[in-house]
């Protein structure tokens, strides 16, 4: 059974019938071809998933396409540009904040939502928040360092920071 | 090598972030094909039985489903997965069929092969297939058993290896001191991020099979393979992608690296499979489960004379690739940086109805390390000396090197430490932590919580040979291609290898146009990345090729001069200068491409070394531990990359926390996994660990390779277990608690308080 689904994918409108079984996340990964998006556990814990839907960072493994009917959803792709890294990617490379890069995806799709929220957080805020995210390969403390130096890039834009 | 220089040592970001951070790496669920099938595998439920029958006719018969495979399917006899590292006859009865055939063995094990029009097809259809278990009691634990597990084998017990070094029975007889301790750390895993993943197609036209989804030893299973598919081996292509993690587990030659292409070559179809996170817990390498009777013997003044003992390591069903080196490593590196004079210790190999093992980063080490450490805080307890003066007195001198380990057999095997200032690093951690001004809290509570700390030494092993092979390619835009047969597991090869590439070639960065690393397909033969050998093996063969390389640019520049090759000068940036002032840009001289091929043999091993000191508090209501603080020095001799090596050894230490304190794979009686899910595997999160403390150092460079270079990923875990249980011990001093096994979770942390109040 397909049921037609109608949501906009980082700026743009999609209309496809998927299976209402099928998450987000492999939606996003094999119907729309939209790799970035790194599925890690199927159910709920690593984060790798992570994507923006209306601005909150949600776990695309655990919504269903069809729930996304209507929403605006915003993928690492959709933060990214040809020309330069954004403050956050950047910080990311200088602060050496990955390694294998699986979870990096998921961490800038979260961190983007949380300095968009609160530009002004702290060390222990984004500690807090970036405890739904794994990673395996860093021990967090340069993810932590990399969030914390991007914050003044979205203080100055007022949250429109990427 | 030229001195140069401007590239290695410097913390240059790295390369391969351009596309990690926008979403643009390529791992291998991220590929596909035309015409793609997706595999699902039916694994065992049940630990231990006899495989009566499988009926997969109603699987079969299934809308979408393309085909189901069982052992039936595959070939008699089944083929047999082969060990890659210490191979022994004696171990060869233990090695693993690539599906089970008449027996299952542990929970997890493959039974059959579903291949359909989607993934989530191909798991239903697993639930159409009625698999006949006659159950037999499943073994959990190490030792004597009622239960053989193989047919032809009396025993479960697989080998003992011993490692010997003096006369310990002399020693021990004339000690003053002497202390026996029983210890035992949890079974565990690597669990890299990405899920193994393979996707294979079969090219019947050109008789080509290519594999996407290699890593680690990509030429070792291109080997294995070819033998059990029946094709030439350059017949087969093993692609890497990019990998996800690799920590020692990932890469292996597993089960599903047969399965895969063998399915793909059937049905004349692609096939990928990627595994879940369940599965993952259930199939892939588990590692560390190991428990020791050990006793050491010492002066008066704490000097070292021997140790002596037995460790038993619970292998899991089946020995995999790798299976034995965690076992052979407890014993090889009881010693770890100490001068131990007189050793004989044992480790038996036992099999059992659990997941088999496989190394991990820092294999035995690990293990080895908490069992040494929480020992030496014991004896210096006992002796009334400092425990950094304990170590202090016994760590191996900077004039001792080379230093002789303990010999392995069987086999023999003898090993000595290379290099280096092992006091340096133990005075540089102490300073770091600030010992002299916290020690004060060693003991004492505040606000209801106990402060302890804790400092402990170790070893680092790299470099493993026999070679690795390099190309390197000059382009027609004057850039240089590097191939390797190094793997990159994510730790940041390519950008290491462009810097000493850089350098090598005497050009900047940018002209280093791709490093290309790990596929069958780049280099005549590799070796790949295991035993922190990438960086050592891999560079040293680009040194190598880059002087070929030199060479044949000044002869094709002599050739356009009209000069001899040694009138040639190849000047930093890129241009060949002749006599009477000629000079030619070296891609003018490309042509066609001029390529030269460049190896590294090497027998020995590098030695990195360090010290780790914590800092904990622990709540004696809870059992909670606090980590205040917690540094790394480890001194890993010419660094290439300051910034990606630092980023290592915190990551390792975290790994080693998780070890440490939560992560565990819990089985219950009967041989299932009770722990099958992220919910329940818990490891380091953000929020657990926030103040941890790196310092690399390059003082002692390796004297056994051209970079000097040594082995680092994995010193970051080594001492974690064996720091951590004495800072926790120093803290509960007033309860004389002795913790004696991982992880240390607040409920054991509790129950040896509670335990030491009755």
């Amino acid at each position: 059974m397909q049921t037609p689904v109608r949501f906009e994918v980082n700026g743009n409108e999609v209309a496809i019938e998927v299976e209402p079984r099928l998450t987000l996340a492999d939606c996003l990964r094999h119907h729309l071809r939209l790799t970035g998006t790194h599925v890690g556990c199927e159910h709920g814990v690593c984060g790798a998933c992570t994507v923006l839907v209306d601005g909150d960072a949600v776990r695309a493994c655990l919504m269903l396409a069809v729930q996304a009917d209507g929403a605006k959803v915003v993928t690492i792709e959709g933060l990214s540009h040809d020309a330069n890294l954004t403050p956050l990617q950047a910080a990311f490379r200088k602060h050496h904040a990955l390694q294998c890069g699986f979870c990096t995806p998921g961490m800038i799709t979260t961190a983007h939502a949380l300095l968009s929220q609160e530009p002004y957080c702290d060390a222990a805020r984004v500690r807090e928040v970036l405890s739904g995210n794994l990673c395996r390969c860093t021990g967090y403390v340069a993810i932590v360092e990399a969030v914390l130096a991007a914050r003044v890039a979205y203080q100055k834009n007022d949250g429109s920071g990427a | 090598m030229k001195p140069n220089n401007a590239l290695i040592g410097s913390p240059i970001e790295r390369l391969e972030d351009l596309r990690f951070v926008r979403g643009r790496g390529e791992y291998v669920d991220d590929l596909t094909r035309e015409g793609l099938l997706h595999a699902a595998i039916l694994r065992s439920s049940v630990a231990h039985g006899r495989l009566l029958s499988i009926d997969a006719d109603a699987a079969r018969a299934l809308p979408h489903v393309h085909s189901v495979f069982t052992a039936a399917d595959i070939a008699n006899p089944v083929p047999i997965i082969p060990m890659r590292l210490h191979p022994l006859p004696e171990l060869r009865p233990f090695e693993q069929p690539v599906m089970a055939y008449d027996r299952v063995r542990y929970v997890g094990e493959p039974i059959a092969i579903v291949l359909a029009d989607s993934a989530a097809l191909a798991e239903d259809a697993l639930a159409a297939i009625t698999v006949d278990i006659e159950t037999l009691p499943a073994v959990t634990g190490c030792g004597v058993s009622e239960v053989p597990l193989f047919d032809a084998q009396a025993t479960n017990l697989a080998l003992t290896y011993k490692a010997v070094k003096g006369d310990v029975a002399a020693a021990f007889a004339d000690a003053p001191y002497t202390r026996r301790e029983k210890f035992a750390v949890q079974r565990h895993t690597a669990l890299p991020m990405e899920l193994r993943g393979l996707m294979a197609e079969w090219d019947a036209a050109r008789g080509r099979l290519t594999v996407w989804g290699a890593a680690k030893v990509p030429f070792f299973n291109r080997r294995i393979l070819a033998r059990q598919i029946g094709l030439p081996e350059t017949s087969i292509e093993l692609v890497e992608n990019d990998v996800g993690g690799g920590f020692g587990a990932r890469g292996e030659f597993y089960p599903e690296d047969f399965l895969i292409p063998f399915v793909a070559c059937r049905v004349g179809r692609p096939v990928k499979w990627i595994e879940d996170r369940r599965e993952h817990l259930m199939a892939m390498n588990h590692a560390r489960e190991c428990e020791c009777d050990i006793e050491i013997a010492c002066r008066g003044d704490g000097t070292i004379l021997a140790l002596r003992g037995h460790a038993a390591t619970n292998m899991g069903a089946y020995l995999r690739t790798n299976g034995a080196v965690g076992a052979r490593n407890i014993v090889q590196f009881m010693s770890g940086p100490y001068r131990v004079p007189n050793i004989d210790l044992a480790v038996s190999m036992w099999m059992t109805n659990k997941t088999p093992v496989g190394t991990y980063r820092g294999p035995g080490r690990f293990e080895t390390d908490f069992f040494r450490e929480r020992l030496f805080d014991m004896v210096a307890h006992d002796l009334a000396i400092d425990r950094v003066e304990f170590r202090r007195r016994n760590l191996v001198a900077a004039a001792e090197m080379p230093y002789a380990l303990a010999t392995i057999t069987p086999y023999e095997h003898k090993d000595e430490l290379d290099s280096g200032d092992y006091q340096a690093t133990l005075e540089h951690c102490l300073e770091d932590i600030g010992w002299r001004e916290k020690i004060g809290l060693n003991g004492k509570e505040i606000d209801g919580r106990y402060h302890g700390l804790a400092v402990s030494c170790f070893v680092e092993g790299g470099a493993a040979g026999p070679k690795e092979t390099a190309r390197l390619v000059l382009e027609p835009d004057g850039s240089f291609s590097v191939y390797v047969g190094s793997s990159a597991v994510g730790q940041g090869l390519e950008t290491a290898f462009a810097q000493i590439a850089g350098d090598a070639l005497e050009v900047p960065l940018e002209r280093i146009s791709g490093v290309f690393h790990g596929s069958t397909a780049h280099v005549s033969d590799g070796y790949g990345s295991y035993h922190s050998r990438a960086v050592v093996m891999g560079g040293s063969a680009i040194l190598d090729a880059a002087e070929k390389l030199r060479a044949q640019i000044r002869l094709e520049a002599a050739a356009r001069f009209g000069c001899a090759a040694e009138q040639v000068e190849l000047v930093a940036g890129g241009t060949a200068v002749g006599p009477a002032g000629k000079s030619i840009a070296f891609a003018e001289l490309a042509g066609d491409g001029l390529s030269a091929e460049g190896t590294f043999f090497n027998n020995k091993h590098t030695w990195g070394y360090g010290a780790h000191a914590a800092h904990v508090s622990v709540d004696p209501k809870t059992g909670h531990v606090d980590l205040i603080d917690y540094v790394a020095v480890e001194d890993c001799g010419r660094v290439i990359n300051p910034l990606t090596l630092h980023g290592q050894v915190i990551g390792a230490v975290v790994q080693g926390l998780g070890g440490a304190f939560l992560e565990h794979l819990v089985y219950d009686e009967h041989g299932q996994l009770l722990t099958g899910s992220l919910a329940d595997y818990l490891v380091p999160t953000a929020s657990d660990f926030p103040s941890i403390r790196a310092r690399v150092m390059g003082t002692h460079p390796s004297p056994i390779n051209p970079l000097g270079a040594k082995g680092a990923g994995e010193g970051g875990i080594i001492p974690v277990g064996g720091v951590i249980a004495n800072a926790v011990a120093a803290a509960l001093s007033k309860f004389d608690i002795q913790p004696r096994a991982l992880p240390l979770t607040p409920p054991a942390i509790w129950q040896l308080i509670e335990r030491a109040r009755q």
